[in-house]
């Protein structure tokens, strides 16, 4: 019989500590459902969706049910939409976020991702219209995510994409005024972006990916935590170790449940995102992890530290635990998305450049966090800019997602309810980078890029 | 296939007992049993072979589950795999 400790720490985990699958992202190709014919194009979306995934929330919860671990979302990345819409403008765009947030109604997921577009190196006639509709499309649905890729290592930056996303950011923020700018909570703009990843707001379909695939990503920012404080006085070999066999364990439930899904559907198995991804429920924060490590509060100095450590034990530990890691795999720092990150920020201790020196070491990037409502467009593309070069410089993913809340200044509170959780607006350096922006143009890629 | 089946609240008289004509009913057959009593609170856990069930595996669940309610305990049923991948190389 299994050891009683083991099967008292596995139900602890997910009964005290937050333990769950946070989601089970099937991403399905809609290069097949290309056509000149809005409508037809429109129907093959919606048909090609709800078909593909139609088994997909009720076979999540009989995984929950076999394994009595809670999946919390069940979700549906899309190839990016600019790349099927090519012969048509940013209205079919629209209707098409509209086809895709019914889908997503029809299939009872929360989130459906993949309005997006690639765009490194310069535009497409149909990546333009794409972005051109996104404040549109992100105030008339309510499921739609959208992402935009504006840099990678290899192409350098395409600083006009930059300077667009900073008006599209401030269009989508006004367009959905009435409920704290939300729209800005489902748009990403990306460096480096994955192919695979499960996660929201920034998941969508690669071109290099199959037909239709399975990627999971795991949480337990709780499991981790608690886990620490019970190691006590330990010096930070002994903590790292710790932490690794955390994360192991962790991913081998990712892993169950994602073969377990695969197979399930009939479609093959993707990825395992390792990321330590947090929730605003108390225990379920990346920032307490830190603050157990033995920092009086997240932000102090010490925190890139700490977080790089953390970072690097998470994937140690379940790379080993899963048979293809992918995705963003590393610690989350979404703001408004953790309870502690919340609390540092409320009380002074967490300041948006520190929290841009944390995206260095770990996954994502600056993500969800408020900024005051009359930010100007050239301050949130300069925001951009500075994130995007972070990913750019070191090879990694990074992204932005900032909330300019409409009609809220430094010090007030935005609330988006449920998983995107409430946040206080963060305060910015008010110097403008209004000239440098509008030069345009692409930073060259980065020496080592060239590594052929 | 294998079920863990853990229990674990305040100790009263036929816990076991009243688990284990659940899982008779249901066809689940009990393979182990450990159970230790800490001052007032009881925890036990119960390996049962599940292939014979005749119900659906998640009403089996489900019933342990309200059948621990109603006795203010806590039971939950969980396939072993979970346990086993987890603490296993």
């Amino acid at each position: 019989m299994i050891n009683t400790a083991d099967i008292l720490e596995t139900i602890n985990m997910i009964r005290q500590e937050n333990l769950d699958i946070r989601t089970i992202t099937m991403g399905i190709s809609l290069f097949d459902c290309v056509s000149e014919d809005e409508n037809r194009l429109i129907t093959n979306i919606y048909d090609k969706i709800t078909r593909s995934a139609e088994h997909l929330v009720k076979t999540g919860e009989e995984i929950e049910k076999k394994y009595g671990i809670p999946i919390v979302n069940k979700r549906v990345s899309v190839t990016p939409v600019s790349l099927i819409g090519g012969a048509h403008g940013p209205d079919t765009y629209v209707k098409i976020a509209k086809t895709l947030d019914k889908a997503a109604d029809t299939l009872g997921i929360n989130f459906i991702g993949g309005f997006s577009a690639l765009v490194d190196k310069g535009f497409t006639k149909s990546s333009e219209s794409l972005i051109a509709a996104i404040p549109e499309a992100l105030s008339t649905t309510g499921k739609v995510c959208s992402s935009v890729n504006v840099a990678t290592t290899k192409a350098g930056i395409n600083m006009d994409a930059i300077r667009l996303m900073g008006k599209t950011i401030k269009e989508t923020a006004y367009l959905t005024r009435d409920n704290y700018s939300i729209g800005c909570a489902k748009l990403v703009v990306f460096a480096n972006v994955p192919q695979d990843n499960p996660f929201m707001a920034g998941a969508f379909h690669g071109i290099g990916e199959p037909e239709c695939v399975i990627n999971v990503g795991v949480s337990g920012p709780g499991v981790v935590s608690s886990a620490i404080a019970r190691a006590g006085d330990c010096d930070l070999s002994t903590l790292a170790d710790i932490i690794k066999k955390t994360a192991f364990k962790i991913t081998r439930v990712g892993q169950l449940v994602a073969s377990e899904a695969a197979e399930r559907l009939g479609v093959p198995f993707g990825i395992v995102d390792l990321s330590l991804a947090p929730t605003p429920a108390i225990g379920d924060s990346v920032a307490r992890i830190l603050e157990n490590m033995g920092l009086e509060c997240c932000g102090a100095h010490g925190t890139t530290a700490a977080l790089a450590m953390l970072n690097d034990a998470v994937k140690k530990g379940g790379v080993m635990a899963s048979s293809h890691v992918g995705g963003l795999s590393g610690a989350f720092i979404p703001v408004s998305e953790d309870e502690g990150m919340i609390a540092a920020v409320a009380n002074g201790s967490l300041s948006i450049e520190k929290l841009e020196a944390m995206t260095a070491v770990c996954s994502v990037g600056l993500d969800m966090i408020a900024i005051p409502g009359d930010t100007s467009e050239a301050v949130i593309s300069g925001i951009i800019a500075d994130e995007i070069s972070i990913g750019v410089a070191n090879t990694k993913t990074t992204a932005v997602r900032v909330i300019p809340a409409y009609g809220k200044k430094e010090g007030d509170n935005v609330s988006f309810g449920g998983l995107l959780g409430y946040a206080p607006v963060i305060k910015l350096n008010p110097n403008s980078p209004e000239k440098f922006i509008s030069r345009g143009g692409r930073i060259p890629a980065p020496i080592h890029s060239l590594k052929n | 296939m294998k079920a863990i089946i853990s229990v674990t609240g305040k100790d009263n008289v036929g816990i076991i007992a009243g688990v284990s004509s659940i899982c008779a009913e249901k066809g689940a057959n009990i393979l182990d049993i450990t159970q230790s009593v800490l001052d007032e609170y009881f925890a036990m856990i119960m390996l049962a072979d599940i292939d014979a069930l005749n119900i659906p595996f998640s009403e089996f669940v489900d019933l342990l589950s309200d059948y621990g309610k109603s006795r203010a305990l806590q039971i939950q049923t969980m396939h072993e795999d979970i346990f086993n991948t987890m603490h296993h190389i």
